[in-house]
């Protein structure tokens, strides 16, 4: 084969495999993905059944520990609204009232019914609670 | 001293703009004393760092709570070890890290190349200060460390309890030297574009700060991830978190760059990918500097919202724009003339190998900032979960680790079939029979990534062991010497050579822990009362009984309470004791009470771990206190105001009855194989990398035989 047909070669074989790259990364992430959304936009619009990414803060004085599971209201960052969600699995460190978490699960009866092990806790900006509220 | 702080940074700033601008008009105009000038100021900017820097460790050190930062960040009953790196652990104390790593950085860099490369390094010494310039403008501007408290409260807050670990102290620290360590090939970059001299000149100059900036890195990618697997309760190492993935991205474009570099130095191809790699690697170092302090996108490290993440956008922006523009324009300049000869050669290899890492870092880039896409795209925001990260990046690390083994032995312009059946026999038949060994003896069939990735790295390491054992055959039919010494003597004389090969047999050491415990752990979550017994992977667990203890942590964390457990691990007639821990820091919100505030702030895991070179057993507990919840109530109502004394012992007695009436308790045991190989990976892969940048005797020789030359040239035309 002549070097410049090689080279044009090589050329094609490098893009198809970009495009393939691109292509795999953006299919596979789209339906991979899971929503994400605050209590107000899961109240105002969920279907049931499917998966929902939900993040707020922890309700003050709704942490509430039975046995095996862990029952706490998410509450929007501003604003009223509130969801009640049952969690169990391992609750983070950090986890605690008017903390911001994200929990994924689905919305069952106004229920947020959460996956094992999915939560997560935003890391204290400041290990004062005073500071946070005045903010 | 505050004061004497804040002027630090504000002349700093001034020195870095000064420096800019005396390099940029020493630069144009030729004149040497205006570029000295400009060098000398970067030293002095240097100095006054480390000032600022050592004004503001010993407010932390002796808790002068007039100092903001230190008001929040520490306290008198921090352990000093952590008061001292509470400084990174705040936003305006990390960008002073930077600023001095910076500093310091920029003044070795721009020493060591004060007789060399005269054009190129007023244009650098002009692009470090500007990025000095940056940070310090942030601190005098919005996020100063040295802001001070009209009134000093008598206790600080202390240090965020989860930062209390050993690898906190040097992984940030790390991280930070690793994305500064970049600035400086990117500065000689910028400045051989704007010259012209696009050789390999500005490359030679800077490789070596390009590979400590990649070590750094690494290390500290690996400190987080010890930490995260001993420290933080869950027990994994690796959560595919945005700030984790912002420390792998630059990492991975470096490593695509020090291996680039080598083709440019040989064979003078791939200048645009060069230039292109290290600015990359740069702009991702500044994005990840972002993304910690920015809160932009929701990560467990989003320390708060931010008050700087528009400047950093803005100044991203400045850099990429510039960048590019600069290497457009210079397009003509960048053309090399030698051609790709074969397929077959190592300059093909590596090119994969930076395509592969690219790629990487194309999916991980993607995967992290998809929230943002998403919401751009389609208006709502979603998130991908490590699943996907996982799917993803496992075919790319398989060929990753295949291109580690094959690349080093390949010659450069074309390989023959003759010297690749040499080089590949052995090896592949170790490989082979790594597969059939492990297919008779073990289950690895039942993860067929891991599978594959058993025996790409017995091929790497075997590869390895096979030029190691060649070239000391070699050294030792030439030289005569025993076989010690002519190993010795191989790796001193080659240590670039022998030092990469030793990071790929770590790197493959590696990927053999992260396959066999991430295919092949087995997680027990389990809630029982002492008495019981429940199974973990091969292990019988007994929860033998509760502990308590009040003022004794034995970490040093400085936490006053902690509840734990003693369980027994019988594996065989194998037993261990595990004692994991959980510890309670006392919270600062007066609604909690006078008693229940040391029950109801902060808790962290003290996770027990049984190391072993086949497998770790890892515990953690999760005690319940809320059956104490009623004894706590009740004295914060009888004792919440009684002296200190009273209080302690109340305390006391409430730990004591966790131990003697102790209620159910969550454990989470993991059985994880081969997990400690990925630490001893990472320390050969350090291992490897110092031996590649410590200096050979040979340079040293040559730079002294050079200034000899030049002052005999000197007293010739004297004479």
């Amino acid at each position: 084969m002549d070097p410049r047909r090689k080279r044009k070669l090589r050329l094609v074989v490098a893009l198809s495999a970009a495009i393939l790259l691109a292509g795999a990364l953006i299919y596979t992430s789209f339906s991979a993905s899971t929503q994400a959304s605050t209590p107000s936009d899961l109240l105002a619009n969920a279907e049931p059944g499917r998966s929902y990414e939900l993040t707020g803060e922890v309700a003050d004085g709704s942490v509430d520990k039975r046995g095996e599971q862990l029952r706490f209201e998410v509450r929007d960052r501003e604003g009223k609204a509130t969801i009640p969600v049952t969690y169990e699995g391992v609750v983070p460190d950090p986890f605690r009232e008017g903390r911001e978490v994200i929990v994924s699960g689905t919305l069952e009866k106004g229920t947020f019914v959460a996956e094992r092990d999915s939560l997560i806790t935003k890391c204290p900006s400041k290990f004062t609670t005073k500071d946070d509220k005045s903010t | 001293m505050a004061g004497v702080g804040s002027a630090c940074l504000l002349v700093g700033l001034l020195t870095a703009v000064y420096a800019a601008g005396a390099s940029l008009y020493g630069a144009r105009t030729g004149n040497r004393a205006a570029v000295v000038s400009g060098r000398r100021a970067i030293y002095c900017m240097a100095g006054l760092m480390i000032a600022a820097t050592v004004i503001l460790q010993s407010a932390f050190l002796r808790s002068d709570f007039a100092y903001k930062l230190v008001a929040e960040g520490s306290s008198t009953d921090t352990p000093t070890f952590y008061k001292f790196t509470a400084m990174w652990a705040t936003q305006s104390g990390s960008l002073l890290l930077w600023a001095l790593l910076m500093s310091i950085f920029s003044s070795a860099v721009l020493f060591l190349t004060r007789r060399s490369l005269r054009q190129i390094a007023p244009w650098a010494t002009a692009v470090l200060a500007v990025i000095a310039a940056f940070f310090l403008s942030l601190m005098v501007g919005w996020e100063n460390p040295f802001a001070t408290l009209a009134n000093p409260p008598v206790e600080g807050a202390g240090l965020n309890p989860l930062l209390r670990h050993p690898a906190m102290m040097i992984h940030p620290p790390m991280l930070y030297t690793g994305y500064v360590g970049f600035s400086i090939p990117f500065a000689f970059a910028i400045g051989a574009l704007i010259v012209r001299q696009t050789g390999a000149d500005w490359i030679r100059a800077t490789r070596k700060f390009a590979l400590i900036a990649w070590t750094f890195l690494g290390t500290g990618i690996m400190l987080g991830a010890l930490w995260s697997y001993s420290e933080l309760g869950w027990g994994g190492y690796w959560a595919w978190d945005p700030v984790e993935n912002a420390s792998l991205m630059p990492w991975l474009v470096g490593t695509a760059f020090i291996h680039s570099i080598m083709v440019q130095e040989k064979r003078g191809m791939l200048k645009i990918w060069n230039v292109s790699l290290v600015i990359a690697t740069f702009v991702l170092a500044l994005l990840g500097t972002f993304l910690v302090r920015s809160g932009i996108l929701d990560s467990i490290h989003a320390f708060g919202a931010s008050t700087i993440g528009k400047q950093f956008l803005v100044f991203i922006g400045l850099v990429i724009a510039g960048s590019t523009a600069l290497v457009v324009s210079r397009l003509d300049d960048l053309r090399s003339k030698a051609r790709l000869d074969s397929l077959m050669s190592r300059e093909a290899f590596f090119l994969l190998n930076n395509l592969v890492l690219v790629g990487l870092c194309v999916v991980i880039f993607w995967g992290t900032f998809f929230p943002l896409i998403s919401e751009a795209l389609s208006g709502t925001e979603a998130s991908v979960g490590p699943p996907w990260f996982n799917r993803l990046t496992t075919p790319l690390a398989l060929v990753l680790v295949a291109l580690a083994a094959i690349g080093p032995v390949l010659p450069w312009r074309r390989a023959s079939g003759r010297g690749m059946a040499r080089a590949f026999r052995v090896p592949l038949a170790i490989a082979a029979a790594t597969l059939v060994g492990l297919l008779l003896l073990t289950d690895a069939a039942d993860s067929p990534p891991s599978l594959a990735m058993f025996c790409l790295v017995a091929l790497v390491i075997a590869v390895v062991v096979q030029e190691v054992i060649r070239g000391a055959t070699a050294r030792r039919i030439v030289s005569g010497d025993p076989w010690p010494r002519a190993l010795v003597g191989l790796v001193t004389r080659n240590r670039r050579r022998y030092g990469g090969y030793l990071v790929h047999a770590g790197i493959a050491v590696l990927f053999l822990g992260v396959a066999a415990s991430s295919a092949f752990l087995d997680q027990r979550d389990v809630r029982v009362s002492p008495g019981d017994s429940f199974r973990a992977g091969g292990y019988d667990i007994t929860y033998e009984r509760a502990t308590a203890s009040l003022g004794s942590d034995t970490a040093g964390t400085g936490a006053p309470i902690s509840f734990g457990a003693v369980l027994t691990a019988r594996r065989g007639d194998k037993v261990e004791t595990l004692r994991p821990k959980r510890n309670f820091y006392p919270s600062q919100d007066p609604a909690t009470g006078a008693i229940g505030r040391f029950f109801e702030g902060e808790a962290t895991s003290e996770v027990d771990v049984r190391w072993g070179l086949r497998r770790d057993l890892w515990a953690a507990i999760r005690p319940d206190i809320g059956e104490l919840e009623p004894a706590i109530r009740e004295a914060n109502a009888k004792f919440g105001g009684s002296g200190d004394k009273v209080q302690t012992l109340v305390i006391a007695a409430i730990v004591e009855r966790y131990r003697n009436q102790p209620p159910p308790a969550n454990f989470r045991v993991i059985d994880s194989p081969l997990v400690s190989w990925i630490w001893i990976g990472g320390a050969i892969v350090l291992l490897g990398a110092l031996i590649a940048i410590w200096p050979s005797p040979e340079t040293r020789l040559r730079r002294v035989t050079s200034i000899y030359a030049a002052r005999l040239g000197k007293e010739l035309s004297r004479a």
